[in-house]
């Protein structure tokens, strides 16, 4: 065992684990944040996709001791209060989900995508880059016009002229 | 995945001593081979020993005539170094073609070299690059590290500290991946040398892991130009075969992949 402290969501969680715990069983079965989620034990569903020190990564393939001391955020922590976060808005908006399961990864991995880009993609970029999240129902076509449109307005939101 | 004791030492002479006074230990790095295998209880090792809090694995250095990357230097930052993509474009490609973003952004240098995974990208750059492997204790030409499937020069115990590569007069890097797990089914690193020597590895096809195609080699000397491989093939006894690709198919991968990188000098090719 070992006492860990993650800052999740800007919480900081501290908790006796044992060493074997994986980063998502920390953050579903110990903080009880079961919007991220478990596809596959392979690494590659992307499902549990969240940020760990502003980089995403799959949380199932990090031991949580290993992120002790680390700043975490899942999609539990993008939304402002009531407001949806610009890429929830629009998943939402473009229906980027059928069944919605691999949508918190999705959207986790398309908000650190908008930020490394700086908005700047194009559809080719975003199919490319979301390689390492699988939509069992194949529906990726709003998913990446999503990415678009919330891309588009990262740019717009973002555009703010010199002096 | 079986109980197991995390340790994060923060030097190598800590790393090594716990490693000798533990019993079956194994280091951890960024984990992206690692831990999948532990979740398949396919290891059990009772003890774990981070390597990346110490300083000395982390890091890049590009000199005149060489890239040195620590081991603990993960994929996505050997890829967006603006040093090493002026340097060695292929090699800067090749990083940023492993597995996916998430993996990039976990996945080490000194891991892959380590673990020698057969489909791995990086041991075919550093054996193409003519690469000096660096550990706690001595440095191990590329020639004489890589010893067959998962297996290297690397004692019990020993730690690889980085990875020195040769800067090339110019290099290409094409793969064949296979569409799921995005590891390469074939791919091949062609790098001609300031001394004029040409070196083609082949990763993900053949049976003994990493390997030179020496007769590729002797062509691209006379002529480094696709032509020159005209009618070149490898024999598939040589090659891994399985569900994915049974090993004539790897074998004239292996043909197409090395046409590939030398028509892409300079940059990489990835399907």
């Amino acid at each position: 065992m070992s006492r860990v402290t993650i800052t999740v969501n800007s919480m900081p969680q501290t908790r006796d684990v044992e060493d074997r715990t994986l980063l998502v069983q920390f953050i579903r079965e110990h903080l009880g944040l079961t919007g991220t989620h478990v596809g596959c034990d392979t690494t590659q569903c992307g499902a549990c996709t969240i940020h760990l020190d502003g980089q995403a990564v799959k949380s199932c393939t990090v031991l949580a001791v290993a992120a002790d001391g680390s700043e975490v955020t899942t999609i539990e922590g993008l939304a402002d209060g009531g407001t949806l976060h610009p890429v929830q808005q629009a998943f939402h908006e473009h229906h980027g989900l059928q069944c919605g399961y691999c949508t918190p990864g999705m959207i986790m991995a398309s908000v650190d995508m908008i930020r490394r880009h700086d908005g700047m993609l194009d559809e080719h970029t975003v199919r490319h880059e979301l390689e390492g999240n699988l939509c069992r129902c194949t529906g990726y076509h709003n998913i990446v016009k999503a990415v678009l449109d919330a891309a588009e307005k990262h740019r717009a939101a973002h555009a703010v002229a010199p002096e | 995945m079986y109980a197991t004791t995390y340790h994060k030492p923060k030097t190598l002479s800590e790393a090594v001593s716990l490693y000798e006074n533990s019993e079956e230990p194994s280091y951890l790095s960024g984990g992206h081979t690692l831990i999948p295998t532990l979740k398949s209880r396919l290891a059990a090792p009772q003890h774990l020993i981070d390597v990346r809090a110490i300083p000395e694995l982390s890091g890049i250095e590009v000199t005149a005539d060489k890239v040195i990357i620590g081991s603990a230097t993960k994929h996505a930052v050997v890829a967006a170094s603006r040093e090493i993509k002026a340097a060695i474009p292929a090699l800067s490609g090749l990083a940023g073609s492993i597995g996916d973003v998430q993996v990039r952004h976990m996945g080490t240098i000194g891991g892959s070299t380590a673990n020698n995974d057969p489909a791995a990208d990086y041991p075919a750059a550093v054996l193409a690059l003519d690469a000096v492997v660096h550990t706690d204790r001595r440095a191990i030409p590329a020639g004489d590290y890589f010893q067959g499937l998962y297996t290297t020069a690397l004692e019990p115990g020993e730690i690889l500290a980085r990875v020195e590569f040769k800067i090339p007069e110019i290099a290409g890097y094409a793969k064949f991946r296979n569409p799921a797990s995005r590891y390469s089914m074939a791919a091949a690193f062609v790098a001609r040398h300031r001394d004029g020597h040409i070196r083609v590895a082949i990763t993900g096809a053949g049976n003994e892991g990493v390997f030179r195609w020496t007769e590729a080699e002797e062509r691209l000397t006379e002529n480094l130009s696709a032509e020159a491989l005209e009618g070149l093939t490898i024999d598939p006894s040589l090659m891994m075969g399985d569900m994915h690709a049974p090993a004539d198919y790897r074998a004239h991968l292996v043909a197409v992949m090395t046409r590939r990188a030398v028509q892409n000098l300079g940059g990489t090719h990835i399907l």
